[in-house]
């Protein structure tokens, strides 16, 4: 182990700033890309059922002007 | 190998696949990324001119190597998709794209924080930095020329054309710390000679660089998946997938 205490590890030898904020905007923007994904696949759900639901009211209509026939 | 490669250029059967591997490379990259970084960030020696600052080439050098070999990967896929007008190809663009402008993104964040404590600037217009900063660019402009247009093939034809064109810029970030004078040091890590750092600090930057390869293939497969379904909405197996058994074939 290169540190010898906890607060030594979060001061990484008086460049703590530097470190901590490349480590944490890398972790950001990967959470960002993980949570982009996400609502990619909550968009093309929501797409798909829309898509579905006129499908089944043209369905529906196409069978009532049979009967009316 | 052709006759076995094409059934996966089609939508549905690369879609299985694809999500068949998702899982396994998900896993195996937060594994090793967790090992990497944990192994760079606690145990590997302080360096004997930068201190500890030099911690943030465990994240640096992988997301800039990754930066590049995306962009060529994608380079390679424009070329396919404009040569064989192959559409896993068209789509593996936009896969590619957003990954790759995200890694290009933390490359050059990071060294802007590595900067300001060893050269004393965030930012300096040289060289390795200003063709880093255009390759951010040119990741942007394929996204976006991508979905400019209403037709997707069009979109996919412009967006091809830039990325090809696009590839020069991948020499001359790899040789810019040679061919101009630049704050930037040169590479670390090169084929033929041994490494300019002692094993305590190459291993761990191994397995980092290792684990974002992995990452960096699950975010694209998860992204070509999502594309898929996108282009193939319409198609009845698209359809079951995302609403369920209850769409009754027309």
């Amino acid at each position: 182990m290169a540190f010898s205490s906890v607060t030594e590890f979060f001061a990484m030898g008086g460049y703590g700033f530097y470190v901590w904020l490349s480590y944490g905007v890398t972790a950001a923007a990967l959470l960002a890309l993980v949570w982009h994904g996400r609502m990619v696949r909550k968009q093309l759900h929501q797409a798909a059922q829309q898509q579905a639901q006129r499908q089944q009211r043209l369905a529906r209509r196409q069978q009532q002007q049979q009967e009316n026939r | 190998m052709w006759r076995w490669l094409h059934p996966y250029a089609k939508g549905e059967a690369s879609y299985h696949l694809l999500g068949r591997w998702l899982p396994w490379l998900t896993a195996s990259a937060l594994l090793v990324l967790l090992i990497g970084i944990g192994w760079g960030l606690v145990f590997a020696p302080p360096d004997y001119q930068q201190g500890d600052s030099y911690r943030i080439i465990f994240i640096h050098v992988p997301s800039a190597m990754l930066s590049m070999g995306t962009y060529t990967g994608m380079a390679i896929a424009a070329l396919v998709a404009l040569v064989w007008q192959i559409r896993t190809a068209e789509w593996s663009i936009a896969a590619i794209a957003p990954v790759g402008a995200v890694l290009t993104f933390i490359s050059l964040l990071t060294g802007a924080a590595w900067g300001k404590p060893m050269w004393g600037t965030w930012w300096e217009w040289d060289a390795r930095m200003t063709s880093q900063l255009i390759l951010l660019f040119l990741y942007l402009g394929v996204l976006a020329l991508y979905h400019a247009f209403s037709d997707n093939r069009t979109g996919a034809k412009a967006a091809s054309i830039l990325a090809l064109v696009g590839v020069v810029n991948i020499p001359i970030i790899h040789f810019s710390v040679y061919w101009w004078n630049s704050l930037h040091q040169g590479a670390t890590i090169t084929k033929f000679a041994k490494p300019s750092m002692p094993p305590e600090m190459y291993i761990p930057l191994f397995v980092c660089i290792f684990g974002f390869m992995l990452m960096t293939a699950a975010f694209i497969t998860q992204r070509l998946r999502h594309e898929i379904l996108r282009q193939e909405l319409h198609r009845p197996w698209v359809q079951q997938l995302l609403v369920g058994a209850k769409v009754k074939e027309q």
